[in-house]
Order: C-alpha cells, then sequence, then structure tokens
C-alpha cells in the first residue's frame, strides 16, 4: 500500500467550471417541453398550432449541438493529455454502467411482452383463474399469439364494448410472425437478423485491426459496419412501411402491435444512435487521424454499445418475429 | 491544471457554471429543502380539509392534485435529491477523492432537476388541472381518465429519471474507481457503502419507470393498448412495472438514511460501529431482496395464490437483514459512552420510529391480513413511519452532524434540540392515530370520511401542523448557522467521529485531497 506515495500520484483530471451542463440542460428542457406540447396540440387540442414544434425542433437543435461540443471537448482533453489512467478507467465504468440501464431499458417491454403472453391475454381470454370475467366483459375473446382479434372485436367493436377505453383496436390482417411469412427468402426480419450479426463482426474485426496498428483494416472495417448499420435501418423503415401500407398492423393493432412497434421502434432507434456513433467514429479516424491501438475508447464503447443492440436483436428476432 | 489554488468563482455563475461536488452538492441540498416545504404546503392543505369531516377548504379534485403532488415532490423532489446532495458533499470527502469522478455530468445532473419540477408543479395551472391519480399513477387513472397534464408528469418523470440515473453512474464510478490508496472496499465507511448499492438499485430500476412512462404515453397519445383490456393489455401490467420500479425505490430513500444513521451512532456512542461486515452484507441482501418483493403492493389486484404466497414469503425475508441493522445499531450504542447531541436525537428518533414502521410492514406483508389493511390509512401511517421518522430524520440528523464541517460554524443546540423534539412530538401525533383509523377503516385518498374517524383526524391534523411548523424552526436554526453561527475551526467536531472528512480543515476547503490520502 505504500508503493503509491501521493509523490507519484497522476493527478485525477477535475475540469474548471463549465456552461456544458446549463446549455445541455436549456436544450433538454425545451425539447422535452416541446414535445409534451406537441403530443397534447394533437391529442386534446382544437388542432391550432402553437408553435410546439418550433419549441421542440430548436430544443432538439441546440441539445445536439452542446452534445457535439461536450464530446468535442472531452476528445481535446484526451488528445492534451489530461486524462489520467484512472479517468479513462471512469469513462470505461460510466460507459459500461450507462448500457446497463438501456437493458433495463429493454428488460422493461420484453417483460411487459411476457407478461402478455404468458399471463395476462389467456386471463383475457377466459383461461384459469384470472379467466372468470372473461363471459362478463370479453365473451367471445380468445387469447392467441399473435393477437388475431383483440378483445375490442370480439365484442363486437367499440360501441358494444362494456368499459371505457381509450380508442378503436383493430386487428392487423397480416402479423410479421415468421409463420405468417409468404417465403422465407421474402422475410424481411431474417435478412435483418444477418446484416446486424454480420455488422456486429466487422465491427470486431475492425477492432483487431486497430489492435494490430492497422489503420487501413480499420477504417475499412468500420465503414462496412456503418454501411451494415445503415442498411439495417433502411430494412427496417421498409418493413414497417409494409406493416402500415399492406399487412394492416399498426400501432392501434392491439396489443400485439403496441408490442411489436415499441420493442422494434426502440430497438431502431438505438441503432440510428448506434450507427451515429461509429459513423462519428469513423469519422474522427479518416479526416482527424484519431485512434492509435491503446487509446480509442471513444470507438471501443460505440462498439459495446452496439454488440449491446446487436444482442437486443437477437432476443427481439426470437421472441417478437419466431416465437 | 496547475499546482495553483483556486476557490469558487464570483455570482452565480459559481452555481450555473460549477463542476464542485461541494457546491452541487448545496444546491441539491436547497432544492431539496425547497422541495420539501412546497411538498409539506401541499400535505397541510390537504391535513386542513381532513381536519374535519364534510367539506371545507378544498374541492375533492383538488384535494387529489394535492395528495399527487405531495406525493411525487416528496418522493422524486425532497427525498432523493436530498441524499444525492449529501452524496455529493460526502462521499468524495469520505474516500479521499478530489472530486466527483464526472464533474461537468454532476452539475448537468443537478440543473435538470429544477425546471423538470418547475413544470411538474405549473400542471396545476394547466387546464383540467393537476395530475390527480396519486404518486403511484395506476393506468387507466393516468392514461384513459387522466387531465391532459398528464403528458408534462410524464416528461417530468422523464427528465428526473435521467438525471437520477446520471447522478448515480457517477456515484458509482466515483466509489469503484476513486478510493484513496489504502481505502478498501472493506474499510469504506457505511454511508459509501449504502449509497453504492443504492446507486446500483437507482440504475436498475429508473429505466423501468422511464419504460412504464413511455407505456402510457403511447396509450395517451399513440394508440398503444398496453394497459387497456380492449386492446388486449392489461392495466395490472402498470402495476407490475411500476412497483417493480417502486419497492426498490423505497430502499432507494431508506438506504442512505441507513448509511447516515450508521456514522453518527458510532459517532456519539463513541464506540466503533458494531458488526461493519454484517452491516455491508445486510444492505445488499435487502438491494437483492426489493427486486423480488414488488406485489405485495398489490395483493388484492387478483393475483394467482402461487404468487401470493411467493411475494409474502419473501417480504417477510427482509426482516432479517433489517433486523441485522437495527441491532447492530442498538448495540453499538450498548455502554457506549452517550451524548445526546441533535445529530444523535434524530438517530435514536430514526431508530424507534423506523422500528415501528418496520414492524407496520411486516404486518401488512401478510397476504391474508393485507385485504384488510390495503387502501387504508394504515397504509399511509406505515410509509410516513419509514418515510419521515426513517428518512427525513436521519436527514435532518446530517444536516446537524456535518453542518459545522460544511460552514465552519457551529449550530444552535438548544434549537436544534427544539427542533427535534416538536419534530418527534409533532410527527407522532400526527401519524400515529392513522394506525388506528386505518385498522377501523377509513380509507386513504379521500377528502372526507366518516364521522367515527372525526377525532382522530382532527388529531393527525394537529400533529402535522406542530410537525411542519417545526420545519420552519429547522430553516431558521440553519440559515442563522450559515449567516452567524459561532466559527469554529476544530477539523474534528465531535469528540468521537471517525472517517476522512474529520481531517480537513474546518470549514471544509473548496477542493480537498487533491492529492489522495494514504489509507491505514
Amino acid at each position: 500500500m505504500t508503493s503509491q506515495s501521493s509523490t507519484e500520484y497522476e493527478k485525477y483530471y477535475v475540469p474548471e467550471k463549465s456552461k456544458l451542463a446549463v446549455c445541455a440542460t436549456i436544450g433538454l428542457i425545451l425539447s422535452t417541453f416541446g414535445a409534451a406540447n406537441v403530443m397534447n396540440d394533437m391529442t386534446f387540442g382544437d388542432g391550432a398550432s402553437t408553435g410546439s414544434w418550433g419549441i421542440f425542433w430548436f430544443g432538439l437543435f441546440f441539445f445536439s449541438a452542446t452534445l457535439f461540443g461536450w464530446f468535442r471537448i472531452a476528445i481535446k482533453e484526451n488528445i492534451a493529455g489530461l486524462n489520467s489512467a484512472q479517468l479513462k478507467k471512469t469513462y470505461v465504468l460510466g460507459m459500461f454502467w450507462f448500457i446497463f440501464s438501456e437493458v433495463m431499458f429493454f428488460m422493461t417491454f420484453f417483460g411487459a411482452l411476457f407478461y402478455v403472453r404468458t399471463l395476462a391475454g389467456p386471463w383475457l381470454g377466459g383461461e384459469g383463474e384470472g379467466g372468470r370475467m372473461n363471459h362478463l366483459l370479453w365473451e367471445g375473446f380468445q387469447f392467441q399469439w399473435p393477437m388475431a382479434l383483440t378483445p375490442q372485436e370480439a365484442v363486437g367493436g367499440v360501441a358494444s364494448q362494456p368499459i371505457a377505453n381509450m380508442g378503436t383496436f383493430q386487428s392487423y390482417e397480416q402479423s410479421m410472425a415468421f409463420s405468417e411469412a409468404a417465403a422465407w427468402y421474402l422475410w424481411l426480419p431474417m435478412w435483418n437478423t444477418l446484416v446486424l450479426l454480420s455488422s456486429s463482426f466487422t465491427v470486431h474485426v475492425a477492432h483487431m485491426g486497430l489492435l494490430d496498428g492497422n489503420k487501413r483494416k480499420f477504417n475499412l472495417w468500420l465503414g462496412i459496419t456503418v454501411a451494415l448499420g445503415l442498411t439495417f435501418v433502411g430494412l427496417q423503415v421498409l418493413e414497417y412501411y409494409e406493416a402500415y401500407a399492406h399487412f394492416g398492423l399498426t400501432l392501434n393493432s392491439g396489443i400485439y402491435g403496441s408490442t411489436f412497434f415499441m420493442l422494434t421502434g426502440f430497438h431502431g432507434v438505438h441503432v440510428i444512435m448506434g450507427t451515429m456513433m461509429l459513423l462519428i467514429q469513423w469519422l474522427r479516424s479518416v479526416k482527424g487521424g484519431h485512434f492509435t491501438a491503446d487509446d480509442h475508447f471513444g470507438f471501443e464503447a460505440s462498439s459495446w454499445y452496439w454488440h449491446f443492440v446487436d444482442v437486443v436483436w437477437v432476443f427481439l428476432f426470437l421472441f417478437v418475429y419466431i416465437l | 491544471m496547475g499546482a495553483h489554488h483556486h476557490g469558487p468563482a464570483k455570482g452565480l455563475s459559481r452555481w450555473l457554471f460549477t463542476t464542485n461536488h461541494k457546491d452541487i452538492g448545496t444546491m441539491y441540498l436547497w432544492f431539496s429543502f425547497s422541495m420539501f416545504i412546497l411538498g409539506g404546503a401541499f400535505a397541510m392543505i390537504t391535513r386542513a380539509e381532513l381536519f374535519q369531516p364534510g367539506m371545507q377548504l378544498i374541492n375533492p379534485a383538488f384535494f387529489n392534485q394535492m395528495t399527487t403532488l405531495h406525493g411525487l415532490i416528496m418522493v422524486f423532489g425532497a427525498i432523493m435529491p436530498s441524499f444525492v446532495g449529501l452524496a455529493n458533499w460526502m462521499i468524495p470527502m469520505m474516500i479521499g477523492a478530489p472530486d466527483m469522478a464526472l464533474p461537468r455530468m454532476n452539475n448537468w445532473s443537478f440543473w435538470i432537476l429544477p425546471p423538470a419540477f418547475l413544470i411538474l408543479a405549473s400542471t396545476l395551472f394547466m387546464e383540467g388541472g393537476a395530475p390527480n391519480f396519486g404518486w403511484t399513477f395506476y393506468a387507466p387513472l393516468s392514461t384513459t381518465y387522466a387531465p391532459p397534464s398528464v403528458t408534462y408528469f410524464i416528461f417530468s418523470i422523464h427528465v428526473l429519471g435521467l438525471s437520477s440515473i446520471m447522478g448515480s453512474i457517477n456515484i458509482i464510478a466515483t466509489v469503484m474507481n476513486m478510493r484513496a490508496p489504502g481505502m478498501t472496499y472493506m474499510k469504506m465507511p457505511l454511508f459509501v457503502w449504502t449509497w453504492l448499492i443504492t446507486a446500483f438499485l437507482l440504475v436498475a430500476v429508473m429505466p423501468v419507470l422511464a419504460g412504464a412512462v413511455t407505456m402510457m404515453l403511447m396509450d395517451i397519445h399513440f394508440g398503444t393498448s398496453f394497459f387497456s383490456a380492449a386492446g388486449g393489455g392489461d392495466p395490472v401490467l402498470f402495476q407490475h412495472i411500476f412497483w417493480f420500479f417502486g419497492h426498490p425505490e423505497v430502499y432507494i430513500i431508506i438506504l442512505p438514511a441507513f448509511g447516515v444513521v450508521s456514522q453518527i451512532i458510532p459517532a456519539f456512542a463513541r464506540k466503533p460501529l458494531f458488526g461493519y461486515d454484517s452491516m455491508v452484507y445486510a444492505t445488499a441482501a435487502i438491494a437483492f431482496l426489493s427486486f423480488v418483493v414488488w406485489a405485495h403492493h398489490m395483493y388484492t389486484v387478483g393475483m394467482p395464490v402461487a404468487g401470493e404466497l411467493f411475494f409474502m414469503y419473501a417480504t417477510m425475508l427482509i426482516a432479517v437483514p433489517t433486523g441485522v441493522k437495527v441491532f447492530n445499531w442498538v448495540t453499538t450504542m450498548w455502554r457506549g459512552s452517550m451524548t445526546f447531541e441533535t445529530p444523535m436525537l434524530f438517530c435514536i428518533g430514526f431508530l424507534v420510529l423506523f422500528t415501528i414502521g418496520g414492524f407496520t410492514g411486516l404486518m401488512l406483508s401478510i397476504a391474508p391480513a393485507d385485504f384488510q389493511y390495503h387502501d387504508s390509512y394504515f397504509v399511509v401511517a406505515h410509509f410516513h413511519y419509514v418515510m419521515v421518522a426513517g428518512a427525513v430524520f436521519s436527514m435532518s440528523a446530517a444536516v446537524y452532524y456535518w453542518l459545522p464541517k460544511w460552514c465552519g460554524r457551529m449550530y444552535n443546540e438548544a434549537m436544534g434540540k427544539t427542533h427535534f423534539w416538536i419534530s418527534f412530538v409533532g410527527f407522532n401525533i400526527a401519524f400515529f392515530p392513522q394506525h388506528f383509523v386505518g385498522l377501523a377503516g377509513m380509507p386513504r385518498r379521500i377528502p372526507d370520511y366518516a364521522l367515527q374517524f372525526a377525532d382522530f383526524n382532527m388529531i393527525s391534523s394537529i400533529g402535522a401542523f406542530i410537525y411542519g411548523a417545526s420545519q420552519i424552526l429547522f430553516l431558521y436554526n440553519v440559515v442563522a448557522t450559515i449567516v452567524a453561527g459561532k466559527p469554529t475551526s476544530d477539523a474534528k467536531t465531535w469528540e468521537g467521529a471517525e472517517g476522512l472528512e474529520w481531517t480537513v480543515a474546518t470549514p471544509a476547503p473548496y477542493h480537498t485531497f487533491e492529492t489522495p490520502p494514504q489509507v491505514r
């Protein structure tokens, strides 16, 4: 314990006072306040525009610009040599626990899916102890997954529904499940899985290249990863278009539509964020010449994030599309 | 960053742009106290209405808004930020770190809180009124039947969840990465340990709360049916998700309080904490169990019997590690050379009243009995014994204990003791009778009640006013100390106090431990 005396201690960098936090706060609060206004205008308003979109977009722009500046400063500090080994460990811990919080966020939606599929759904359909209300409230509703007929439709639509509700829930014509696909090679989720799994592989190859000090290999494979990420987003957009235009599958399609769009939608948002993170690392490497074999945490954190969205997709593929 | 020592900047920019853990801790503490006063004012309004049966002062709709905002503001605005403020001030000083691990993010975690609560409080003036569905915001009250202001409520929950997650990541990184050489995990002060475990809980469950309010948002505005049976969803799903967050949340509130008490009792008993290791393991056990007991809040919702039994037994298990803690505190005092300064009085008050709250919790954990107690004033009495006499008492103790270190001035002991005794007496007058009216069948969250509950409610209201008034004395004492308290420069304010925070000068310099101390 005496080996590390205070004279050899490498100072932990504590930044001077900074406007970043206040700017980020302004951006965040304006964008959330604007978003709340937009939604309330849409649902409860009389259709009159109140300039809410302006608040939202201004806030979001301000927020993004602040974050951009924030990361820029952090990178510059690292290049200037301010970051001790101890501070770098802080970044590792921070990223790890951030990803853990994201895991818990997805767990919530998976939990909702499992709860509905194994407990609440069968009860609504009259099975087991919890099913005794079926003949009073939702007579004729039988539970199956994917849910081809909502309880509301089973009792004859919203007009004959016995209790209050938040709207009309119209079931889809075709679900995204593998069992309903026209042919396996036409089934988009399979292609999406291939794209995303291979992107996890390519980002790993890029990392290997960087560890070998081979920046050409790194740039090439990281570029391929970004391209695969964009391909995935494109395919996902196509899938949503198909769902709305041809499958009759929307957010209003009962709990199947709710869980499908929320799980795949939040995953999609995370893929977009991950792609942007990797794209920025690619630009930093190609344009800025950043990253060495032993100092590349920006890339490493982005690649962890990328592996995380990939793992989430594996579970999505299994529980939303196949089973 | 040379060796130059720099003090705080001048003026408002010191607070807006600061990266200093002490400044940020101070802001958290003042913010949480102002929220405590606001939430307390709402409670006073409900108690004034409940002073007599019948409707006197406010209408039932407004009463519901008051109980809702009281709960939300006290939980998310008063208690949680107060302990985050304490963590900011004390953790770096207790483990010998120069600051929090991520100082700029630390400032951001704080600054998003005030506007989030401003938005939440502004719902009072919106069309349709403020949220009126209780702090637990059960669907469909918070979806199908909610006022339009629910959208602002949802986004403010999102923002303060973000604040909690960032704050917790900061605390985890600080504790795991920035301990002084020789400060092994099992040498850390208990307050640091309890906060480390609390931060894990926060990172684990705040995203779940975010998921729950996101589902509400989608149900309200975008036609999904998570909590609507008509589309195949289930309102009970909301309760499961909420309490998966909500039960760990109550330990998030109480674990740092345990930490505070574990610091203060040894100081005034002049003995080391009894059973340090078992305290750490008990804290970890409580945190683990908090994830598998959530449905004890919803015994009457219609769960399968197997579920009721599982959650009942798992809940009872929590009494074991909690009992370990209570006995350790008592044993620490056993044959100690005790003195009873204000922080110690609050800790002993905590110990007695928290134990009562723990026992009523044990009563509520019994599923068949809970069918009688559920949603009655017995529950209100129970959780105020753990929230107020638990968390708030320990917070008061912490302020008196560390205030001399923070500002280099001694508070007025007589006034501090008066604050304690008025709080203690007022609190018990307010909440003890609620056990009786609850067991007799008075439901919670109602503005009017049957005549047989009148006497106890009047006593309860008088006690609440006394307790509320005693907080004004607290505020006065703290402000008077900061402005004109007797200056002290003793590094160790309390004879029996242990820990690195008592090795630095008093008042604590703006930067402490810029080079880490050696811990043996």
